[in-house]
């Protein structure tokens, strides 16, 4: 039998892939929080700045052929609202500097008048954003591009940054460890139906071939097809075997019985005794052929009802003494006295009488088979807490030092029995009967001297 | 071409502290030596010597190996110092809170924080480089003498009225800061502009009857207290209570309408050579449990919100960028020449 080895884990795959998607999303997340909030907070800058600029430049005026700029308070106290900013500003006609830091740097781009041009840029040894926003003015008979600069540090922004950047961290971090923990719910549960199936089918018995019926996720169809359709298959194909093995034994037991019999009654006119030796070997080897079919019908008809039990209420003693009454014509003929002990009433159980008889009757049979001449077969029934055990003893050569697992196996035999003839299939039918009817079969030496003890337990009714 | 050259003379003629190349003009300065000294702080301030002295002998006997030089200069003068000549203090102290300002903004001030500087209102400080330690408000000082038989004014507008009204009795006798000169002078006015526009009333009113132009709020007080000046106008409230006992003629008194709270403010110049020093110094004069000390030792107002709280009328100066506003130069000349022409009348 192949060993499957287990090579990864779906569930773990799934759950290492979904937190992935989560740590891939949540880094996008933090960066996608921080840009928008630090855009934001660049925009508020901005407008203040532009704002600032615009009030300045709406002050400026020329009076008598010069440009007077009456700087409105709000301008400049406007700018010192959001944080303790660094400020300065700069007025310019035409590049040259009217009023304000003169050494302020002007936009890199010259802009359209009336659109504000931002730009950003170190002014004296801190980062400046700077609006300038230029409009026409005119002075005496000539028009200047009047351009008011605003400036402002920006190391409010940068702390502002970094206290987005660390919300941004752990709106990230909590949105990692929330799909996180959502993963392996989402995980276990979609795993869920694959378990239900794996474990629905490792719950079923060796024996058991019907379709698996579980509904499945379509996903899981094809190959709950597949599974049902080998399974019918298989079916089929033990069913195909055992009916062959039926059909093979019956067509041999046949021929075997006109042998038996023309054997006979060659005897009877055979008068040299090796002429007679002769046939009576040959008619031995026509029982034991015959009784190996009929084992071999027997395994078929057990592997088959064993799929099926039909349970009824039995009595184990009355099912053995039945047995017995079969089996004694041919325990007489060794001399063999079959005994059998037990409560009559209590000790029943729920079972299949016919297959329930054939085990029984392949014990004894190997029993008797196994007994020497003049011996005595004990078979004892008794009852404990909830199974009802059969033992049979007898007086014969044991079970020899080897491996007796290998007894119940299918054409399995005892070192020490290889004179005589046999199927190897007497065990591993009583093995299959029991297990069938959840119970078990322990061959041990006879407690009482030589011989075997054969005892099957089964659960009581 | 012509606006080119006007540019360029604006550019030359800068606030002032901008054009001249002489150094600094220092009115007073006083070692304050120790024994051993360790080391040497150097205060610039505006602060008189004989307010500041007692604060810096306290300071002395809590770290008695430091060795103060203190320099006492107009805020203009201080603000040259630093802010063109690069002239070496530890610490720079000025009621000029919008010279100040632009130091910092400009980048002439050093970091300082600690938990002294923690405890101090949010509005008593800018950029951790600029402390308020006293709020002090501008008052008038008057003369009873002068003001015999006539209602106290409560607000600036009966004010104006008494003395549209008693022409004989102040003419000549009304006197308040030059704002050309003085710093302190100039940043209430431009703040009493922001406030109403009764400053323009009151510097007509004022230009009427002669008024006197004075660079100092200590002189101004003295000729009150001489009975040269029947009033002074926005006068530093904790300069005249000084001066109050020793002259019961003299009395002061807070407009209901609006009274401009100027913030006295330190900082540490870049030039400082001992900045631990100087933040150490910041330290002693922010602390909280040191305020009631300063206000004991100099008279100057601490920084207190629940007076703020209290005085309804009281209207502290906001340190901020707001305060470059009135140092521009295009600004200052144009509210300058507006003062000028209301109060120097022909």
């Amino acid at each position: 039998m192949t060993t499957v080895h287990a090579r990864g884990s779906l569930r773990r795959r799934l759950l290492l892939q979904l937190l992935l998607v989560a740590a891939i999303l949540s880094v996008a997340l933090y960066f996608t929080v921080r840009a928008l909030a630090q855009q934001a907070a660049e925009t508020t800058q901005d407008n203040i700045l532009i704002a600032s600029a615009t009030a300045i430049s709406e002050a400026a005026r020329a009076e008598r052929g010069q440009i007077l700029v009456d700087v409105p308070y709000s301008a400049l106290s406007m700018l010192g609202s959001i944080a303790e900013e660094r400020v300065f500003y700069r007025v310019t006609a035409n590049e040259l500097t009217v009023t304000g830091y003169d050494d302020l740097p002007m936009p890199p781009a010259a802009s359209e008048v009336g659109a504000p041009v931002f730009s950003t840029s170190i002014y004296k040894d801190d980062e400046v954003r700077v609006a300038a926003l230029p409009r026409r003015l005119t002075v005496g008979d000539e028009t200047v591009i009047l351009t008011v600069l605003v400036a402002q540090t920006r190391l409010g922004l940068a702390a502002v940054s970094l206290q987005i950047s660390i919300a941004a961290a752990a709106a990230g971090v909590g949105f990692f460890l929330l799909s996180g923990a959502l993963s392996w719910f989402a995980t276990n549960n979609a795993m869920r139906p694959l378990n239900r199936l794996a474990q629905s089918v490792e719950r079923r018995g060796p024996q058991d071939l019907s379709p698996v019926e579980t509904s499945a996720p379509t996903e899981l169809v094809p190959l709950l097809q597949s599974l049902n359709t080998f399974m019918a298959r298989l079916s089929a194909s033990l069913a195909r075997t055992e009916d062959f093995i039926a059909e093979a034994a019956h067509h041999v037991r046949t021929p075997l019985a006109t042998v038996r019999t023309q054997s006979e009654i060659a005897m009877r006119s055979v008068r040299k005794p090796e002429n007679k030796q002769i046939l009576r070997e040959v008619i031995r080897a026509a029982d034991e052929s015959s009784r190996s079919a009929g084992q071999l019908l027997d395994h078929a008809m057990v592997a088959l009802r064993s799929d099926n039990l039909e349970k009824e209420r039995l009595n184990m003693k009355d099912l053995a003494q039945d047995v017995i009454r079969s089996i004694s014509p041919t325990a007489d003929l060794k001399d063999i006295r079959i005994t059998c002990s037990g409560s009559d009433t209590t000790s029943s159980v729920e079972g299949d009488p016919i297959l329930l008889q054939n085990a029984l009757r392949n014990l004894l049979d190997n029993a008797v088979k196994y007994s020497p001449e003049d011996s005595r077969i004990k078979v004892e029934i008794s009852e404990a807490a909830s199974t009802v055990q059969v033992d049979v003893l007898d007086e014969g050569r044991g079970l020899g030092d080897g491996d007796r697992q290998h007894l119940t196996q299918r054409f399995g035999r005892g070192d020490n029995v290889k004179d005589i003839i046999g199927s190897g299939l007497g065990l591993t039918i009583v093995d299959e009967v029991v297990r069938a009817h959840g119970g078990t079969l322990v061959l041990t030496d006879n407690p009482e001297g030589r011989g075997t003890c054969a005892s099957i337990a089964l659960p009581s009714a | 071409m012509r606006l080119h050259c006007f540019a360029l003379g604006l550019i030359a003629g800068l606030i002032g502290f901008v054009s001249t190349a002489h150094a600094f003009v220092a009115e007073e300065e006083r070692l304050f030596d120790v024994d051993n000294p360790s080391a040497t702080l150097n205060i610039i301030s505006t602060a008189d010597l004989d307010i500041f002295s007692p604060l810096i002998e306290a300071y002395q006997e809590r770290n008695p190996a430091i060795r103060v030089r203190y320099v006492t200069a107009s805020s203009s003068e201080l603000m040259k110092a630093l802010f063109e000549e690069g002239a070496e203090f530890d610490i720079a102290i000025s009621s000029a809170m919008d010279l100040q300002t632009k130091l910092v903004n400009d980048g002439f001030a050093e970091r300082h924080v600690s938990a002294e500087t923690g405890s101090l209102p949010a509005w008593a400080k800018w950029r951790d480089r600029l402390f308020a330690f006293t709020q002090e408000p501008a008052v008038l000082v008057y003369s009873r003498e002068a003001f015999e038989g006539l209602p106290q004014p409560t607000n600036r507008d009966e004010l104006i009225a008494l003395l549209r009204e008693n022409p004989d009795r102040f003419n000549g006798r009304v006197g308040t800061y030059d704002i050309r000169e003085s710093g302190a002078g100039y940043l209430f006015a431009t703040q009493d502009s922001r406030q109403s526009e009764s400053l323009w009333r009151m510097a007509e009113v004022m230009g009427r009857l002669n008024a006197r132009l004075y660079c100092c709020s200590s002189q101004m007080i003295g000729d009150v207290a001489d009975g040269q000046l029947a009033l002074a106008y926005n006068v530093l409230g904790s300069y005249a209570a000084q001066h109050l006992e020793d002259h019961p003629d003299l009395d002061m008194l807070q407009f209901k309408d609006f009274t401009t709270v100027m913030l006295r403010t330190v900082l540490i110049p870049k030039t400082a050579r001992d900045t631990d020093l100087a933040g150490q110094f910041i330290d002693f004069l922010v602390a909280a449990e040191n305020r009631r000390l300063i206000e004991d030792l100099t008279g100057l107002p601490s920084i207190d919100p629940a007076v703020l709280q209290r005085e309804a009328a009281f209207r502290p100066i906001r340190l901020g960028p707001g305060l470059l506003v009135y140092l521009d130069q295009l600004k200052r000349r144009t509210f300058i020449r507006a003062w000028l022409n209301a109060m120097v009348q022909p």
